[in-house]
């Protein structure tokens, strides 16, 4: 394989594994400016990523080549519904956040199995989707020299997506008024308040277009990765895609970018077998390799990186 | 006929049983300042949350320009002109000063924030005004003073005409208090109205026109200003004459007790106290000025052991304290009335008498193989309600239902009674109310005059000079000067906390 190829290679396969958790690491930002810590990303994941399932299953031969991508719609609308949830739980009924996306992400597997389980004779996973996301390649883009080969060529047409995401995400919460308002209810509630902004409106919008994005991320994982649905399907990934927005500090493009390394990290044991010196190493390591990845950089970052200053905390009006 | 801007009629305000408004009625003036004056928990607090539609009266009439409201929240308070400073400042720190302004009124132009045009608008405000704010920086960087104008932009921009300030002057230094009196005033002589809540007499004397009075939910009386004596305002407010000087007898002060020597202590990653010495003899109080934030409360973390010091030494007598844990320490013979009493002096979901034995809980006879002795615990908490007047239902009331003076007083009463050779007094009468703070000074006082020392760090700079034998202030985590608080001003200790140097 030529040098070109190679890199080639890694890149797509990076972006490939690299586009769920963006679009789920961006989620999260959404639900933390706003100050509502969102462990439940798994389970939005998975919400998101069963319901896709079914409807490219079930409506695969109406839609034709824009069934995956309708398929990523359903899986935003679930996943926000889902995250209604996380929302009532500790905006209205003031839980403990950390407490309620525990909930979500011990409820979503157990309730998406189960369903499974009814809607496909008994079986615990789906059956393959017929209509799966492919590779993409630009046209016109692709003829660059070099550059159009690696960059533009079989990749994964969702992560571009999910980049100009990251880019419209940040003009959101930095350029515009609303978006000004939603970081201010997660670092002082209490002055937001008292200059007229409705907390909880702010905060619900955060977290339900958190459950939207997440939804969008666990369908990419099911309609570009695993192509079906079934326990293993998210596995990982949305903790994964909170490490990258912690990593990111809490800002899109930055949590756009770490989710592109960690998309790396998830790609290693695929890229291990093409890459010629690598392939001798016992794959086992590359498996672990996004796991650990993960681990040191939250190990790494946690502390230094700021949150937030009312992330996390219940705003309770008069106090 | 004068203008009225605001009419508050027969005010009353109850929460369940309890009148914390009793029938108060109070007027402003255009383009006048009023001082609300009363104790804490006189209500001064409920009539103004009513003023800024926070809170809505039992009965009586709000009338502002002559028109009866009913305001059901802030956000109509402000469309009617009224704009409130809070005395804990409602900034987002992690914004810029003009994100801080312009939050819920953002001019917009294409869908995006129009930065530019608000930062002339405010620009042209701030020079209307003279308030000298930095729009760029963050709020997080800034001084106490500036975020305070900040906030009084806030409510400029908001086109407030009626101004209310809860205790403004908590914080500042006395320079920046005066910057604040010429705002109030520049206010007032563009035509806007302020009300201003306060217990200091001092300020009112030299900003007010007219002063109402509070005591217990009550109207005592509404005075001018300049026909009236302090003296006299303090007895309006407290009920009863005001005793202001402490008895101070002549100590022997040859003894050194405690020293500290080139102390350098380090917090989050900035060096916060730098080569600090300082030294406390017997039967003295050793008064810390400064303004919040150069090293006070890093200098009283790294003294009871909650600070890792990095260099220097601290010794009690001759036993050294630094690296030491805070039990040791505290068993060493160091008392303190930490600054922040909610959260390290107190425990509150515990009882009184658990929150008193909370620095010999683990000894006996309060435990014994383990096991703690709760008669003994609630017999001592009785004899000590008793003894330090804390005023209480019984000895198991939970420490968060008390008061703020009574749960000051139930930690004064666990450090005066363990006996330290040194106690340290952080702030001990911030926010409470005239009775307790002269009953805490009398018990401070008495520390030192049974020939124990006394290290107190306080804000107030009538607190320090008032009770001090000597002053040493603090100014970025270094003592740069010492006075004798017998021979001094408060501009002198000012400038000193600003950080210049005494010209020799």
């Amino acid at each position: 394989m030529s040098f070109s190829t190679i890199l080639m290679t890694v890149f797509s396969t990076t972006l490939i594994y690299a586009a769920p958790l963006i679009f789920t690491a961006l989620g999260g930002t959404f639900s933390e400016r706003s100050g509502v810590v969102n462990v439940g990303l798994e389970g939005m994941m998975i919400v998101g990523a069963f319901s896709s399932t079914v409807f490219n299953l079930s409506c695969g031969n109406i839609f034709g080549n824009a069934t995956p991508w309708l398929s990523l719609l359903i899986g935003g609308v679930f996943g926000l519904l889902f995250s209604i949830l996380h929302a009532v739980a500790t905006i209205n009924c003031r839980a403990n956040h950390i407490i309620s996306g525990t909930v979500l992400n011990l409820m979503a597997p157990a309730l998406c199995i189960f369903l499974t389980r009814v809607f496909y004779n008994g079986k615990g996973q789906t059956p393959v989707i017929n209509q799966s996301m492919g590779t993409f390649t630009f046209p016109g883009l692709a003829d660059i020299p070099f550059i159009g080969k690696i960059l533009f060529t079989k990749t994964s047409l969702a992560a571009y997506v999910a980049v100009f995401i990251g880019g419209v995400s940040w003009f959101f919460l930095y350029r515009t008024n609303i978006g000004l308002r939603l970081r201010s209810v997660g670092e002082n509630p209490m002055a937001a308040d008292t200059l007229g902004i409705n907390v909880a409106q702010y905060r619900y919008l955060g977290v339900l277009i958190s459950g939207a994005l997440g939804g969008v991320g666990g369908g990419v994982m099911a309609q570009s990765i695993t192509l079906n649905f079934s326990a293993s399907t998210i596995s990982g990934q949305g903790f994964m895609a909170l490490a990258a927005m912690i990593f990111g500090k809490w800002n899109p493009l930055g949590a756009t970018g770490a989710a592109i390394f960690f998309g790396l990290a998830q790609s290693l044991p695929i890229i291990g077998g093409y890459v010629p010196i690598l392939d001798n190493m016992d794959s086992v390591w590359f498996q672990i390799a996004p796991y650990a990845i993960t681990i040191v950089v939250l190990v790494i970052f946690l502390g230094k990186s700021v949150a937030p200053a009312a992330d996390g905390q219940n705003y309770i009006k008069g106090r | 006929m004068e203008k009225y801007v605001v009419q508050m009629k027969n005010i009353t305000k109850n929460f369940g049983n309890y009148k914390a408004n009793d029938d108060i009625s109070l007027e402003l003036k255009q383009g006048e300042i009023l001082a609300l004056l009363g104790e804490n928990g006189a209500g001064k607090s409920t009539l103004m949350g009513m003023l800024s539609g926070l809170l809505q009266p039992t009965s009586g009439d709000i009338i502002i320009n002559d028109k009866i409201v009913r305001m059901e929240s802030p956000r109509e308070a402000k469309k009617l002109g009224i704009g409130m400073v809070h005395q804990h400042f409602m900034l987002i720190p992690a914004f810029s000063v003009l994100e801080n302004i312009i939050l819920g009124d953002e001019p917009l132009k294409a869908g995006r924030i129009n930065y530019k045009q608000a930062a002339a608008d405010i620009t042209l405000l701030a020079g209307k005004y003279h308030l000298e704010i930095d729009l760029n920086a963050k709020v997080r960087d800034i001084t106490v003073g500036m975020q305070q104008r900040v906030e009084i932009m806030k409510a400029l921009y908001r086109k407030a005409n009626i101004f209310i300030f809860d205790e403004p002057t908590a914080a500042l230094t006395p320079q920046e208090i005066k910057q604040l009196m010429k705002v109030l005033r520049t206010l007032a002589a563009e035509g806007k109205s302020v009300i201003f809540i306060t217990h200091k007499l001092k300020e009112i004397k030299e900003a007010a026109d007219r002063c109402v009075v509070i005591r217990m939910g009550k109207l005592v009386d509404t005075v001018e200003v300049s026909e009236t004596k302090e003296e006299s305002l303090a007895e309006m407010m407290v009920g009863h004459k005001v005793n202001f000087a402490v008895k101070k007898q002549e100590t022997d002060q040859g003894k050194e007790i405690f020293r500290i020597e080139n102390l350098n202590v380090e917090a989050h990653g900035q060096l916060k106290l730098k080569n600090l010495s300082l030294t406390v003899h017997a039967g003295e109080i050793v008064g810390v000025a400064g303004v919040d934030g150069n090293g006070q409360s890093e200098l009283i973390a790294a003294i009871t052991g909650l600070q890792k010091v990095k260099k220097g030494v601290i010794m009690l007598g001759d036993k050294q304290l630094q690296q030491q844990n805070a039990r040791k320490i505290a068993a060493a013979g160091i008392g303190c009335i930490p600054e922040d009493r909610q959260n390290i002096g107190l425990i509150l979901p515990l009882t009184i008498a658990e929150n008193l034995v909370l620095k010999s809980y683990y000894k006996q006879p309060i435990s014994n193989k383990g096991f703690l002795n709760y008669k003994r615990i609630n017999e001592d908490g009785r004899a000590l309600i008793e003894k330090f007047d804390i005023r209480s239902q019984s000895e198991k009331e939970l420490v968060e239902d008390l008061s703020g003076g009574n749960q000051q007083k139930v930690i004064v009463a666990r450090e005066i009674n363990a006996h330290p050779d040194l106690l340290i007094a952080a702030n001990p009468t911030r926010g409470v109310d005239i009775g307790a703070i002269e009953y805490i000074h009398e018990k401070i006082v008495e520390q030192r005059n049974s020939g124990h020392g006394v290290l107190l760090v306080s804000f107030e700079l009538e607190e320090i000079l008032k009770l001090s034998d000597r002053v040493v202030v603090m100014h970025e985590g270094q003592i740069v000067g010492e006075i004798d608080p017998r021979r001094t001003s408060s501009e002198e200790l000012g400038l000193l906390m600003a950080g210049r140097k005494i010209a020799e």
